[in-house]
């Protein structure tokens, strides 16, 4: 799950990072007055919203609201602004930007650590172009706390000295702590500022918290709104527990385990059919999960043919059946099924004047063959 | 011979008093594993279909050499560094959604211990005719001479299944776990299958998300010499979205199956375009 940044901001303040005073609004009518010239940033859990006119400048109160009134009007690549964080604007003319960050790292099974003195906007291409300019660390599995050493051999690295270095090494630990404590698998401050007069400031705060781990990090979850993460489609998948992702084509996909579905996607692909969706049912799905598998696919707009792909391990072929038949889909359906249960499952179908195929890639050339009206039901 | 487990393993079921450990405990037995206990702290005493239930692996390590384990995430870090802790060799962990942070942990311990951790949010390992620690459905598998590594569930079923159709049976059959981080890859697999006097070839399904394949083929290219017949699961996938696995995401060019194509074919390996192209690439390699 990602953070906004208002809630990583508040996050690292309670761990003692600096970051700019702020507060959120909802509209333009909770801003009640300023005390300094302010920036006016949306909130929006996607990349590049500077460029797209997310974060806007103001120096008096009525500027503020019309900047507002603009801001709460946009849509940043699809995403609707429903919250603005009005932050004092500091004096970044001449400033140095640093960025700081920790990530997950698969390979290595451990957190990596990473710093670099070429923060800001660009740092995704420093990555790729000066890959040299991070500087990079694979912390000891385990670590509940990062050795202030460590966080500071990796400041002398970038090039700080003296009381900036001890400082940005600091601001380092803590940035770890952020991690730890709220099982993030992402902690980043990029810029981490530091003005002409010295002062360190983190600017910009991304965290992406384990989705596995919010079982005890609730209180993150007290304000969090998935309708933008989200389609309306995936957050009704959501609701019912299904995984789903909505995509571009026509033909929708059902099947039970992630790989197996993926395989069926690449494999309506193959055939020349594009696939509307993943929706993976989960193991053992009952006749009611099947029906709100149907019934979530069948949101979309535009659809031609269902493709459903069934290898019954803890799934029951019968089950999946009676869901189906149940649901009595408007759409044409091209059905396999496999596995457990499976003559009682078939039984159902053809009872109902459902064909049922054995192999998945016959099952899948006829469900493109019906997207294109090759083949009637 | 086989890898990893064998007619000799005995094996400890932690979280046998729960539904899932329940249910699959007597599967497993029905297929052949030797289960000699249950742990499940607080229910020690008692019984299941006949297998004593002890508090703690402290009481069975004299008695159990490998554990299974099905206890809820929120406890699934506890239970594998006391199975770590206890000597239990390999510990197979069916349990989904462990956080990633507990999952660092579990996986630094084993390598401190020496243990082989299979899993997380594995369906298990399955040695065809002498032991089963998993979830998947027995009748699917026969005995044979193909290794099989999969990042996947149900799809490893459609291929061992496509397999044994096929005439193509296994020797032992692996699930890596969907999760980011999990214990043993393919690198440690493909070693332990070339060393298997018994395995002739080796199939490895992978899926978008991470690199573990692309380090794979590397290796491949340094140490296999048996041949190896790839599936990747995952094309059509767009960046940023998981796929039902947590550790199935394209995040930046990183992870796309495309990448993880072309570096299995830099290093020879026949690559299927569809689940059910398996058997034919493997009778023709071996």
């Amino acid at each position: 799950m990602k953070l906004h940044e208002y809630k990583a901001k508040e996050i690292f303040a309670e761990q003692g990072i600096p970051v700019p005073s702020g507060i959120l609004v909802k509209g333009p009518e909770q801003l009640k007055e300023l005390q300094h010239p302010v920036a006016l940033k949306s909130q929006v859990l996607v990349g590049g919203r500077g460029k797209a006119g997310g974060i806007k400048f103001a120096d008096n109160i009525d500027d503020a609201k019309s900047v507002l009134e603009e801001l709460f009007k946009l849509k940043i690549k699809g995403l609707a602004v429903k919250q603005v964080l009005v932050e004092e604007k500091l004096d970044l003319e001449g400033a140095q930007e640093l960025y700081l960050g920790f990530v997950e790292d698969r390979a290595a099974k451990t957190i990596t650590a990473m710093m670099s003195a070429a923060g800001g906007i660009d740092i995704e291409q420093v990555a790729s172009e000066m890959p040299e300019k991070i500087i990079k660390k694979q912390l000891q599995p385990g670590l509940k706390t990062l050795n202030p050493y460590e966080a500071r051999e990796m400041a002398i690295q970038i090039g700080l000295k003296g009381a900036t270095m001890t400082k940005v090494a600091d601001i380092m630990c803590k940035l770890f702590n952020a991690m730890i404590v709220h099982d993030a698998v992402l902690a980043e401050i990029n810029p981490l500022v530091i003005t002409k007069d010295g002062m360190i400031i983190a600017t910009d705060a991304k965290m992406n918290i384990d989705d596995n781990a919010l079982f005890r990090q609730k209180n993150l979850l007290k304000d969090v709104d998935i309708s933008e993460e989200y389609t309306p489609i995936e957050q009704k998948a959501r609701k019912y527990g299904l995984a789903y992702v909505e995509l571009e084509g026509d033909i929708a996909v059902i099947g039970c385990g992630a790989g197996l579905v993926m395989a069926s996607l690449d494999t309506i692909k193959l055939y020349g059919g594009e696939p509307a969706n993943f929706l993976d049912v989960g193991g053992g799905a009952t006749a009611e999960n099947m029906k709100q598998a149907l019934e979530v696919v069948a949101m979309k707009d535009n659809l031609k043919s269902i493709f459903i792909n069934i290898f019954g391990g803890i799934t029951r072929c019968d089950e999946i059946a009676n869901g189906i038949v149940e649901f009595e889909p408007k759409i044409p359906i091209a059905l396999r099924m496999m596995g457990t249960n499976e003559d009682e499952g078939k039984k159902i179908l053809k009872e109902h004047g459902y064909n049922v195929f054995d192999s998945m890639e016959d099952c899948a050339e006829y469900a493109v063959k019906l997207a294109s009206g090759e083949e009637g039901r | 011979m086989a890898i990893i487990i064998d007619e000799s393993t005995r094996v400890v079921v932690q979280g046998i008093t729960g539904g899932q450990g329940k249910f699959h405990t007597r599967v497993m037995r029905e297929y052949g594993t030797n289960v000699v206990a249950g742990v499940t702290p607080g229910k020690g005493g008692g019984e299941v279909d006949g297998i004593p239930v002890y508090d703690s692996i402290r009481e069975v390590m004299e008695l159990a050499d490998a554990s299974i384990i099905f206890v809820p995430a929120p406890f699934a870090r506890d239970a594998a560094l006391e199975a770590i802790s206890g000597g239990m060799d390999p510990v197979v962990i069916i349990t989904e959604h462990i956080p990633v942070h507990d999952s660092i942990e579990i996986m630094d311990r084993a390598v401190s211990h020496g243990t082989r951790i299979i899993g997380p949010n594995t369906p298990g390992i399955l040695s065809a005719d002498k032991c089963k620690m998993g979830v998947m459905p027995s009748h699917i598998f026969k005995k044979g001479s193909i290794g099989l590594i999969s990042r996947s569930g149900t799809l490893t079923y459609e291929i061992v299944d496509a397999l044994s159709r096929n005439a193509l049976g296994q020797t032992t059959t692996v699930g890596l776990g969907g999760d980011p981080i999990v214990g043993l890859g393919f690198i440690e697999l493909l070693d332990l299958f070339e060393a298997d006097n018994e395995t002739e070839a080796v199939v490895l399904i992978g899926e978008i998300g991470g690199n573990a394949e692309e380090l794979a083929a590397e290796h491949i290219k340094q140490n296999i010499s048996k041949p190896v017949i790839g599936y990747i699961a995952g094309r059509t996938a767009p960046p940023g979205k998981t796929m039902g696995h947590a550790g199935a995401i394209i995040s930046g060019s990183a992870g796309t199956a495309k990448a993880k194509i072309e570096a299995l074919q830099s290093a020879n390996i026949k690559i299927a375009e569809k689940p059910g192209d398996i058997p034919e690439l493997v009778k023709s390699s071996i």
